[in-house]
This record gives C-alpha cells, sequence and structure tokens, in this order.
C-alpha cells in the first residue's frame, strides 16, 4: 500500500495530517544572520557567516539535505579559471564572461576570484572533486597529477553555440584549451553542506517557506531587520528578528506553463521554484533589475528524460548524435570537437530539419554511446550524468532496466516531440535583486546571492557568491544594533498567510497558477505592445481582486503552494512593469517589441531598475558596466579576504 | 468484493513516481526528510512504507530512491509518457523502459 488511495481504500478513511496543526501561533527567532533558501548559495552564505563566529539562521523550504535546482547533483564547475591547470587568468576571464552584455559583472568578477577555494572547501567537507579513484584514468582532459577532470565545456571562448572556427584543423587542440571548467561528483556536495552547517552550528529551518521581509518601522525601503516564515507542514508562523538578511531563492520557474498534466515539473525545474525572495524584495522596497529579460523554456515538458534544453538530448559530452540509420549528425556533441557547444547554429538546426523532411535524415535520432572510446563512455555516463541533477536516477533505472552504454544507442527526442511553444517562458537567467560589491541589495541590511541576484549563472557561481554574501552580511551584521520589528508588519503579514486557511471552498492553487499562466502567455509572449501589456496587467488585477480572495487550502503544504501562487502573481506583475518601461527591443535581453522595433539603440543599452514605493513602480537605469573596474573594484572591497579557509 | 465503494474524485496523474517494495522498505521515512517537495508522508503505522500523498508535484529528482539506506525498497516509476528508448545498436531491436 503505497498510494493515498490505497490507503482510502483499505483503512475506509483517509489519512489524518501527521504533523501537528499550528495554524496562528507564533515562534519568535533571533539571530544575526538570516539566510533565506537552503540551496546551494543559501548553503553557502549560512557557512560563510557562521564562519565569522556569528549566530546564523537557515530557512529552507524543502530539507536543506538535497533541497535546490543544485541538490541533487552537479557536473560542472564552471569558470574556475583560478585553478592550476587554467590557461586563462581569473581577472582575464571575468572580463570575458561580463562583456556579454547584461551579465552581472560583480557575480562574475567574485565566482572567477573566488569559486576554485569555494571549491577546494568543498573537498574540505567531503565533497568529490578529483578522480582519486583513477576510474577515469586516460580521459581527456583528465590530468594525473591533480586528479582533476577538466570538462570539454568552454573552449577559447564562452559559448553555448558552435565555435564559428569549429571544424577548421587544429580547432580547441588540447595545447591551448583555456580549462576553466572542472568535472565534479557533485551528488556529494548538498549533504555535504548541510553537515557543515550543522557542525558551525547554523540553526536550519526545514520546511520553511519565507514569506516577508520585515522593515525598520514597517515602511517600504527601510532597514531589513528580520523576516517571516510559514512552515509548510505544521502551518506555525515564525518571525526572524536578525541583524543582516541574505537572500538566496531562486526565480520563478513556471511562471508562463502550469503542466497539469505533469505539474511538478511544468520546465526544468521544480514547482518549488516560484519567485519568493525576488518579490519579498519587491515589497520590502528593493530594486530589481533586468525582469524585462525572458526566453523559451525550450523543453517540451514531461520529456524529463531528455538531458537539457539545447542540444540534441541524448548527447552529452561526446556522445555523437546519428540518425535511424547510424548517419552521423551535425549537432553538438558538447564536447571536445566542439568546444562544449550545447545549442546547434540555427542554420544548422533548419538544415538538418531540410533534410529530414527530404528523407535524407531518418528520424528518430540516437546518442551513440557504443560509438565512444572506453573512457570517454563512461565518464559521460557515470560521473557527467550520475553526478548532474535530476539525471542520476535516469541512468539508475535506464541501466537497471537492461540499457547498456556499450551496446545500445539512447533515443533522442529531438524533432519528433516538436518545438517548445514560443509562449512557453522562462523567467530564469534574467531578473533578479539588484546588488553592489559586496551583494549587499538597495536596501540596508538585506543581502542576495545566487539566482536571487540579476543575471545569474550556475552552480558555482551560486556557491562563491553565496560565500561572499555570507562573509559580506556577517560583517555588517557585527556592527549593526539589533532592529526593531514592526508588529504592525508581523500582524499584516499574518493576515495575508493565514487568508486561504479560514475559507473551506473555492479556488485551489492549481487553477490559479494555470490562471496565471495563461495570462502570461497571451500578453507577455514573443508578442510585445504596450496594449498587450496593459490586458495582461488587468488580467492579473483581475485575477487578484476575484480569484485571489476566494484562495482556499486544506493543509499547511496547500496553504504554501497558495502562497507561492501569491509570489508568482506579483511577479509576473514586476515583469510586465519592466516590459512596458523598456521602449526599445534588445537581442541579448530575448526581448522583441512590435511597437519599439528598433534592436538596442545605444540609448537603451542600460539596465532598467524598478522598485515599488508607496504602492507605485519607481524606474530608474544603470550603465551596463556599472559596477566599473572589476579588478579594481573586487579588490578595493576584499582587501581582508584570506583565500580558502582553514580552520582556526 | 464487498469493500465499500468511495466516490471519490479522479486520482492525480501521475499517481505514482516511485513504487515501494514493502519487503524491503522498514517504513524509516528517509525519503519522507528527503524529498525536497513531500511528496510523502509517513504512515500512520510505523515500520511501513510513506504514503505518496503529493504524487504530482514529484519532479523526478530521484533524491528519495538515490539516498534511501535499504538498496530496492524504493523503485522509480516513471509516468508513461515519460518513458525511454533505446535500441541495440547491432541488432536495430528496440526497447523502452
Amino acid at each position: 500500500m503505497t498510494t493515498w488511495h490505497e490507503f482510502l481504500n483499505e483503512e475506509g478513511h483517509p489519512p489524518s495530517w501527521p504533523y501537528p496543526i499550528r495554524f496562528g501561533e507564533e515562534r519568535v527567532v533571533d539571530t544575526d544572520v538570516l539566510v533565506i533558501g537552503g540551496g546551494i548559495a543559501g548553503c553557502w552564505a549560512a557557512i560563510g557567516a557562521a564562519r565569522q563566529g556569528l549566530r546564523v539562521a537557515l530557512v529552507e523550504k524543502g530539507d536543506t539535505v538535497r533541497s535546490g535546482s543544485g541538490g541533487p547533483g552537479c557536473d560542472h564547475w564552471c569558470n574556475a579559471p583560478a585553478n592550476p591547470l587554467s590557461r586563462v587568468t581569473p581577472d582575464g576571464w571575468a572580463e570575458h564572461m561580463a562583456s556579454r552584455p547584461y551579465s552581472n559583472g560583480i557575480g562574475i568578477q567574485i565566482q572567477c576570484r573566488e569559486d576554485f577555494d569555494t571549491l577546494l572547501e568543498m573537498e574540505q567537507m567531503g565533497g568529490k572533486i578529483r578522480d582519486t579513484e583513477n576510474e577515469y584514468a586516460g580521459a581527456e582532459g583528465r590530468d594525473d597529477k591533480t586528479k582533476f577532470m577538466i570538462s570539454p565545456r568552454y573552449g577559447t571562448i564562452h559559448s553555448y553555440l558552435p565555435d564559428p572556427r569549429m571544424g577548421e584543423p587544429g580547432f580547441n587542440p588540447p595545447e591551448t584549451r583555456n580549462n576553466v571548467v572542472i568535472r565534479v561528483w557533485g551528488s556529494t556536495f548538498k549533504p555535504a553542506l548541510k553537515k557543515e552547517c550543522r557542525r558551525l552550528g547554523v540553526q536550519i529551518f526545514d520546511r520553511v517557506m519565507g514569506t516577508s521581509l520585515l522593515t525598520e518601522d514597517g515602511l517600504q525601503g527601510g532597514r531589513v531587520v528580520g523576516a517571516t516564515g510559514l512552515d509548510s507542514r505544521t502551518g506555525e508562523f515564525l518571525v526572524f528578528q536578525s541583524r543582516a538578511t541574505i537572500l538566496a531563492t531562486a526565480g520563478a520557474g513556471s511562471l508562463w506553463l502550469m503542466s497539469m498534466e505533469l505539474c511538478g515539473y511544468s520546465n526544468m525545474h521544480s514547482r518549488a521554484i516560484s519567485g519568493d525572495g525576488t518579490v519579498m524584495a519587491w515589497r520590502a522596497g528593493a530594486a530589481l533589475t533586468k525582469m524585462e529579460s525572458t526566453g523559451m523554456i525550450m523543453i517540451a515538458t514531461g520529456h524529463k528524460h531528455k538531458w537539457y534544453s539545447g542540444a540534441g538530448d541524448a548527447s552529452y559530452e561526446n556522445v555523437p548524435l546519428v540518425d535511424a540509420r547510424g548517419r552521423r549528425l551535425p549537432y553538438p556533441i558538447q564536447g571536445w570537437e566542439d568546444a562544449g557547444a550545447m545549442v546547434p547554429a540555427p542554420g544548422v538546426e533548419a538544415a538538418v530539419r531540410q533534410k529530414i523532411l527530404k528523407g535524407e535524415y531518418e528520424l528518430p535520432f540516437y546518442g551513440d554511446f557504443p560509438a565512444m572510446a572506453e573512457v570517454e563512455r563512461r565518464a559521460t555516463w557515470n560521473l557527467m550524468l550520475g553526478e548532474e541533477s535530476t539525471t542520476r536516477i535516469m541512468i539508475d533505472t535506464f541501466s537497471a532496466a537492461g540499457f547498456d552504454i556499450n551496446r545500445d544507442l539512447l533515443q533522442s527526442y529531438k524533432f519528433i516531440e516538436g518545438q517548445s511553444l514560443p509562449q512557453w517562458r522562462d523567467a530564469g537567467y534574467g531578473g533578479g535583486v539588484l546588488v553592489d560589491w559586496n551583494l549587499k541589495t538597495t536596501l540596508d541590511g538585506l543581502y542576495a546571492a545566487g539566482t536571487q541576484m540579476f543575471a545569474p549563472e550556475d552552480h558555482s557561481y551560486a556557491a562563491a557568491t553565496g560565500r561572499y554574501a555570507g562573509r559580506k552580511a556577517a560583517a555588517y551584521a557585527r556592527e549593526a544594533e539589533a532592529g526593531k520589528i514592526s508588529r504592525e508588519q508581523v500582524e499584516a503579514e499574518k493576515a495575508r498567510v493565514y487568508a486561504p486557511v479560514k475559507r473551506s471552498g473555492g479556488l485551489e492553487w492549481k487553477e490559479l497558477h494555470a490562471g496565471i499562466a495563461r495570462a502570461m502567455q497571451y500578453y507577455m509572449s514573443e508578442f510585445k505592445t504596450e496594449p498587450l501589456f496593459k490586458m495582461g496587467l488587468d488580467a492579473l488585477a483581475k485575477l487578484e481582486t476575484e480569484a485571489v480572495p476566494r484562495l482556499f487550502a486544506l493543509d499547511p503544504h496547500k496553504l504554501m503552494r497558495t502562497l507561492e501562487d501569491l509570489s508568482m502573481l506579483e511577479y509576473a506583475r514586476i515583469i510586465i512593469e519592466a516590459s512596458r518601461a523598456r521602449k526599445a527591443s534588445s537581442v541579448p535581453l530575448n526581448f522583441q517589441r512590435i511597437d519599439c522595433p528598433e534592436q538596442d539603440p545605444a540609448e537603451w543599452n542600460k539596465f532598467l531598475t524598478l522598485r515599488q514605493q508607496d504602492g507605485r513602480v519607481k524606474l530608474g537605469e544603470l550603465p551596463l558596466d556599472f559596477w566599473g573596474n572589476m579588478k579594481e573594484q573586487y579588490e578595493a572591497h576584499n582587501r581582508d579576504y584570506t583565500g580558502v579557509h582553514r580552520e582556526k | 468484493m464487498s469493500k465499500e465503494v468511495f466516490a471519490i474524485p479522479n486520482v492525480p496523474t501521475p499517481s505514482m513516481p516511485v513504487t515501494f517494495d514493502p519487503e524491503i522498505c522498514n517504513g524509516c521515512n528517509h525519503c519522507v526528510e528527503v524529498c525536497p517537495i513531500d511528496v510523502y508522508i509517513p504512515h500512520p503505522q510505523k515500520g511501513k512504507p510513506p504514503i505518496i500523498l503529493h504524487a504530482e508535484e514529484c519532479w523526478y529528482c530521484g533524491c528519495c530512491a538515490t539516498d534511501c539506506p535499504r538498496p530496492g525498497a524504493i523503485r522509480f516509476n516513471w509516468p508513461l509518457q515519460a518513458r525511454p528508448y533505446w535500441k541495440n545498436k547491432k541488432t536495430g531491436e528496440t526497447h523502452q523502459l
């Protein structure tokens, strides 16, 4: 007996809620540094702050041991130019990475300077970062001395598209590779991080969703002095009083798409990624930026067995793709021969499609594992896929069911699954909280790290910026006075949080999520005009006035999901407001306005910022390189940085 | 077939992201704690496998199965629409999970 329905049939009644119900009860927690979000950035932030000897509380919606996008695993430690095998300098590579328009030069500089130190600390904590058992001796990119395994991702430049020089004689030879990306055994990381948090005395609040930030005197724009949370198992209300607070939650993954078929993963992310932190910052009055940037999801929902959205799935790190007759396809292999390209160039994709239609290529396509050298095959299957996020369970179940990498071709779903609709978009990798060189937001007492910041990058970026934000927030907390919590603000938030449990019927969270997603599909799609934006805002306002007052939640878990919807509703509004403000189109922002078609005109090459003040949207702007000289600024702000942490 | 037939709504699908082997599972509830989504709740009877309560919220991260201290107790059960195919390179024979 394992399902709810089986239980009902056998017992004659549904199971009782297994946890004590504490709706309305309040628990006050006093701490120096509060971290909201216990993923990669949040755990590292907690560790960074706790090492400074401060009291740290870590709030996590799931369980810190495996929560977050990096919880199940991670196969690449990207942009570690300080590693001993690197052929580029940290500052040089940071400049290169930050030269992509609308990137985050502050976060990238921190990553390039500190993420190799962070990786070595990961190893100290028990994370596996080298081929210590010599499992992959002889694999390309493996260094026999350090036992680091360099990844093929990135040749001399960073690009997800194939390098234009691909195919030329001597393209991407071993002696000129930049060696900035390291293959890692990331499934070992998250449990080690939680263990280290515990060892350092971090107070961990698992299953607690952060719901709001508390500001001095309850004023929007005031210093952040704490936060509120909801225990999603008991319904208990938590009030955190903190000297410094770090936001480390993620973006809003499924804002455009609520898959009724598989609602747990409407896109690549879990439903838990609902933009709570960004919305908390917004309500408190912090400035956000790049919120107008969105992209197509590029994954057909429900196709979890494809590794990634971009490249031909079933390929991954050197796996050649072939058609049904075994003909090699000119697709990226994310490997040495194309310097890690993940997405085919548009022309290549179109040419392949034409050949399919003419019968020159036969569908379906396959990942040809047997064609690979034995050690490369094992490295891809066991290490890269075995250690990368949610793919580990795939390789385990495929192998148990008889799939053999030495014998079998793995089917690709490219083309046969169709294209992701352009109306299915993703707010990820775009907007977020604006930060300065201390990773401080525009509010005193509030810091941000990882995906919480605008223009975030990958796992190692989350780790390095989390560790950095922990250090900086601790320095602030040590000097800061304890703030005073506004009772009025707490009561107002309690009323908002518990409203859905006061009703026993009405509208459930799934339907509101679907309603928000549909409004975004209609009015915030590839067709962008001011009248459509206006209709979108009206549609969201209608949901706010008509649907939100009817929301009901039967238990603490459903209440959490309902509150996530409310985050998404606000997040959707922010995106449309930001989009209205940009009166030009932009290629790097994936932002095409029909009524302002000029692409990237010089006067619009700037960050647009927005914040809330007295219920009104306040706009601002910043130059694309507002962080100044990255090397100089980093050094000026980090004279006390001591490198890899050593226990005293 | 004397059991009472309840009037209940349709079962949300997919309804069973994993299956438990009650012979191997000792009801330690480690999976209940590891799951970032709270797909499971503990069974009211100690020692029994957990109850799958929020099946359709699963994001198939696999941590419950990967971290299970009793190998074989949790078997992943991909929804029919998400089951992959492969082909024997020599014989051309295709298989589906």
